[in-house]
């Protein structure tokens, strides 16, 4: 066995990740593991991933016990490569075959309360933490039911607004209020550090620690039952949420430092694709229903391939054509953020196909259930806004990527047709562009294919 | 389906898609995308549920009606009356 031992390491699961936690393993030593087999869960900023070994073999050894974080590239395992057993099998079990791994059940207790826009609003109402509720709902959610026994359990429920407003002339930076109502500290208690004493959300923090130590904060902890697990549980969610923010933040200043972006925009009349879709429609399942965010990644495909000096990556000053459209798709999360899958090989996916991958993966990845290989590989991404009402979204590129294309909100307007004002269905659909590896030219190129391919849905 | 049918059908369905909204508390006008931040995928799986639970097709020409949760329910007790 020790002849061709192979560590399994923490993968990256993207270009924003540094470290993950391992939440648990699903195989022991001794197992046997086929390429594409899932063989851990895993927690970073972001979500619960589901990690694949590429490699076939045997477990030897776990090295990383779960609960720990560690960086990208660490081992977490040994493998030997058990050619003695079975020399062929990797290839003849597709990945596919796989997911009767019991992953997401166990590992919903780890993860960070779950909680809604309508709970988190009847929270902060009641005066409510909800990172210190216990979630009784599906998957570990908070229910509204949580959130008012909570509030019950407080001795003074609501003597006024529950985060008490800042009092008059202090100021505070918006994110700070929002941390300061989150962890319920008192904004009169803080002292600003900030330029004419202004509050930053350090200072919140700083305040938050020192609470429980507070007499008036420690009368308030008139229950005992919820102490201990609630502090680690609360640590738990602040710092997911802070850390996902710091991951975006990283890449995001990493790709703003780094890409001279170059922004186009494109009008497009969707009037007449809508119409097809519709039709079409109707005579599809329910659940392979076509949606138009489902046309604009279609189109993408279909533009990228034709240009595809803006579908790969920048590295080593160079850029590197990828022989396949990865295409990004950013999923906001229930509970705050965003996460953003790939579809690997979008344009060898015809409309409906895509459209089934695609509801897939956003609903896979709401859920928290992605596998580590659906967070890798983007070669450009799409980001859409206008389900928000946002009708025109100037993106940030993802690093390593060169092309971000942003679609806004498909709206009525009066527009010339044949020289005659119509009301018409439009989208606005921008570009954004490494200007390193392509110049305005070829970005032009690009929106002009995704509109030609937008008003030709019988070619998608 | 009786409006009973309709609110069960509405609530089940919900509480797929939306587990931390707790339907027996919400006022009728609450707005599927404003007030429960429900995206285009999320409202598409809740029409796929309430399909299945109707027992019938929704097409798309209904989805104006169902902007709101009021709405839905108000959908769904008509769909028995129209067959």
């Amino acid at each position: 066995m020790a002849a061709d031992t192979f560590e399994f390491t923490m993968p990256s699961l993207g270009a924003d990740m540094d470290e993950g936690k391992l939440v648990e393993w699903l195989v022991k030593p001794g197992d046997e593991v086929a390429k594409g087999d899932i063989v851990a869960v895993v927690e970073t900023a972001k979500s619960t991933i589901e990690v694949e070994c590429f490699h076939p073999g045997v477990v030897d050894k776990l090295i990383v016990e779960p609960g720990t974080t560690v960086p990208v590239g660490a081992p977490l395992a040994t493998m030997s490569s058990g050619r003695a057993t079975e020399p062929s099998r990797p290839a003849a079990v597709p990945a596919e075959s796989t997911p009767a791994t019991p992953a997401p059940g166990p590992v919903a207790g780890d993860r960070p309360p779950v909680a809604g826009p309508l709970i988190r609003r009847l929270a902060s109402q009641l005066g409510v933490d909800l990172s210190a509720v216990h979630g009784t709902g599906h998957d570990g959610a908070i229910t509204r039911a949580d959130v008012r026994r909570a509030a019950s359990r407080q001795p003074e429920p609501a003597p006024g607004p529950q985060p008490p407003p800042p009092p008059a002339g202090v100021r505070i930076s918006p994110f700070a209020q929002q941390l300061a109502d989150k962890l319920g500290v008192d904004l009169a208690t803080v002292t600003g550090t900030g330029r004419a004493g202004a509050i930053r959300a350090e200072d919140v923090r700083a305040a938050a620690e020192r609470k429980p130590t507070e007499p008036a904060a420690a009368a308030e902890r008139a229950e005992p039952t919820e102490q201990p697990a609630p502090v680690s549980r609360k640590e738990a969610a602040t710092d997911r949420n802070e850390a996902m923010r710091q991951v975006t933040a990283r890449l995001m200043a990493r790709s703003k430092r780094e890409i001279p972006h170059y922004y186009l925009r494109t009008t497009v009349d969707v009037t007449d694709t809508l119409a097809w879709v519709r039709e079409r429609n109707r005579e599809l399942p329910i659940t392979e229903r076509i949606l138009p965010a489902g046309l604009f990644l279609r189109a993408t495909a279909l533009a990228a391939t034709e240009v595809p000096a803006l579908n790969g990556y920048w590295q080593d000053d160079a850029f590197v054509p990828s022989p396949t459209v990865n295409l990004g798709l950013p999923v906001s999360l229930r509970g705050g953020g965003l996460i953003t899958p790939a579809i690997a090989d979008a344009a060898q996916l015809d409309l409906a196909d895509l459209a089934v991958k695609m509801r897939d993966l956003a609903t896979r990845a709401k859920a928290g259930r992605l596998r580590g290989s659906e967070l890798t590989g983007a070669t450009i991404t799409v980001t859409n806004l206008g389900e928000l009402g946002v009708e025109l979204v100037y993106g940030v590129i993802y690093p390593p990527q060169v092309a971000l294309v942003g679609i806004g909100k498909i709206v009525e307007r009066p527009w010339a047709v044949d020289g005659e004002l119509r009301v018409r269905s439009i989208v606005t659909i921008t570009l954004s562009a490494d200007h390193r590896a392509t110049d305005g030219a070829t970005g032009a190129r690009f929106l002009s294919a995704l509109s030609r391919a937008l008003n030709q849905p019988e070619r998608m | 389906m009786t409006r009973d049918e309709a609110h069960a059908a509405m609530r089940d369905a919900l509480r797929q898609v939306a587990p931390d909204a707790d339907f027996d508390t919400l006022p009728p006008e609450t707005s599927l995308r404003d007030d429960l931040e429900l995206d285009s995928l999320d409202f598409e799986n809740l029409v796929v549920q309430l399909s299945e639970r109707a027992g019938t097709r929704i097409d798309e020409d209904a989805y104006p009606q169902l902007t709101t949760v009021g709405g839905c329910v108000d959908y769904l007790a008509g769909l028995q009356t129209a067959r």
